[in-house]
């Protein structure tokens, strides 16, 4: 391989000693802000979604409608692409130019992970949830135990360490996409370039239509999985509980 | 006779129990008194489990009443966690806390419900898994111990509210064989103590040995109730005869 014609510029493209010595230190800063975004947004990100877990998966009626709106949250942020959502946020809040609202795009991208990644948590944790089987609320009801009581202490300990490989994997792929703000990052700050020399114009109407579009293909996908555990747990007999 | 008539620690007035058109329990008529052990009986899907699920109120009833010391529990503004305190119920599947140890599992109620210290409720928890000769398995999670030594931990577990009334659904059913004895016996023990039970059970030697009442349930009512002599010795219903020839054989 080494004697390919191309192999001399690749070589030099790719593994350039000059731009290993002089880059790396700029290249770690920039790594230690994605590290550094990882750490706030990861606890954000798994509050939200075992919160919205919790309340999807409640079985009061008066909660009704607030399953709805969790519901919706998920169908929205979960069907969107992250890299949309951060376009969208990242760069559409600061466009707003809002009073005593920070115009940061690492915040406003930290903002944008944190709403799509937390989509994605909320469903891992569902399911580790309403893998518990029923007989273990029954049993602590029997107990005395509240509903909240039932859930904190026997439901959420085995509905959670069951999903924890999955939620690992979610938490790798975090770490990864941290990195998409810093691109955004890059395209606010040649916006602003653009918009000082000509009468540049940054629209958005492209990238609501792309989300609009992803959210119409997921939501029913969202649905599907929905009546499919909704049948699940009737046949187990969930619903007694409430 | 003719002594003053003492209030029963369950009764059950008239209750019915339906799933959509699906008519379970239709007018059920029970009681159990202080002390007592009163046994139901019945095919698989007459409805004990049913039953006993609607007596602690884990499962809504669809009509009728049910009396706890008197008290109409089944009044929509009982509260019914405080009611379910009152109850030990022990499942056909154990359904301990898996992620709990033996200890942990009977100390939860004490803790969470009878808001003792975790010193004090632990030292109960002691108490009742030795009271059930489980003492040396304090720390062991449910998974490393034999069906036997889960079942009589569900009973601790079952015991730590004080309940006034036990109830029993099956819980010799998923034992091995060998496994059966270890159960009844304890709970014959209980039984001795004073303790009121009301069991859903196939086992019927332990039935003629240990209860006081034996209900037969079929089409959503108690169709024979009495002493287990009469009930088991003279069945007087073709179906309860047949129902028992099909238990007794095997
Ligand atoms: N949650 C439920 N939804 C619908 N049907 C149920 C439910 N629970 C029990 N049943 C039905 O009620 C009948 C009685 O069940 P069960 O009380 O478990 O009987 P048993 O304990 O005597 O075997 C069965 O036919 C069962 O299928
Ligand atoms: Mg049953």
């Amino acid at each position: 391989m080494t004697h390919a014609p191309g192999w001399n510029d690749a070589h030099h493209t790719y593994f350039s000693g000059h731009v290993f010595r002089t880059q790396t230190g700029t290249i770690f800063r920039g790594f230690l802000i994605d590290m550094k975004i990882f750490l706030i947004a990861e606890p954000c990100v798994l509050a939200i979604g075992l919160l919205i877990a919790v309340l999807r998966t409640s079985l009061s009626p008066v909660l009704a409608p607030v399953r709805i709106g969790c519901a919706l949250y998920v169908d929205i942020f979960r069907g969107c692409p992250t890299l949309i959502l951060l376009y969208l946020i990242g760069l559409g809040v600061p466009a707003l130019h809002l009073h005593h609202v920070t115009k940061s795009v690492e915040f406003w991208g930290t903002v944008a992970i944190v709403i799509s990644y937390s989509a994605y948590v909320t469903e891992v944790v569902r399911s580790g949830i309403q893998s518990v089987h029923p007989s273990q609320r029954a049993a602590a009801r029997s107990l005395g135990l509240s509903s909240q009581q039932t859930l904190r202490l026997v439901v959420l300990p085995q509905g959670v360490r069951s999903v924890v490989p999955a939620l690992l994997n979610d938490l790798v792929a975090l770490t990864k996409d941290v990195g998409l703000i810093s691109i955004v990052g890059a395209v606010a700050e040649s916006i602003e370039r653009a918009t000082a020399y000509e009468d540049y114009f940054f629209n958005f109407t492209p990238y609501v239509i792309a989300a609009i579009l992803f959210i119409l293909v997921a939501a029913p996908l969202g649905r599907l999985s929905d009546w499919y555990t909704l049948r699940t747990m009737r046949r187990q007999g969930w619903a007694a509980l409430a | 006779m003719g002594g003053a008539r003492v209030t029963p620690v369950l009764e059950l007035r008239g209750l019915h129990k339906h799933f959509g058109r699906y008519r379970v329990l239709n007018g059920i008529d029970l009681t159990v008194d202080e002390g007592k052990t009163v046994a139901l009986i019945g095919g698989s899907g007459s409805g004990k489990s049913t039953l006993l699920k609607c007596a602690n109120l884990l499962e809504q009833v669809t009509d009728g009443e049910i009396y706890f010391d008197g008290e109409e529990i089944t009044d929509p503004r009982v509260d019914t966690d405080a009611v379910r305190r009152k109850f030990g119920v022990v499942f056909q599947s154990y359904n301990l806390f898996p992620h709990m140890t033996a200890l942990r599992n009977v100390a939860l109620a004490p803790r969470v419900v009878g808001k003792r210290s975790r010193a004090e409720a632990e030292q109960r928890a002691r108490e009742l898994l030795a009271r059930v000769g489980l003492a040396d398995k304090a720390d062991s999670y449910p998974d490393r111990m034999s069906g036997g030594q889960q079942q009589r931990t569900a009973i601790a577990r079952a015991l730590a509210n004080e309940p006034r009334l036990l109830l029993l659904d099956e819980v010799t059913s998923a034992l091995d064989p060998e496994l059966v004895g270890e159960v009844l016996d304890l709970i014959g023990e209980l039984k001795a103590q004073g303790m009121t039970i009301l069991m859903a059970t196939h086992e019927m030697d332990f039935c003629r040995r240990a209860a006081d009442t034996v209900c037969f349930l079929d089409g959503g009512v108690v169709a024979e109730s009495g002493p287990p002599e009469q009930v088991l010795g003279s069945p007087s219903s073709p179906r309860l005869r047949q129902f028992l020839s099909r238990v007794t054989h095997h």
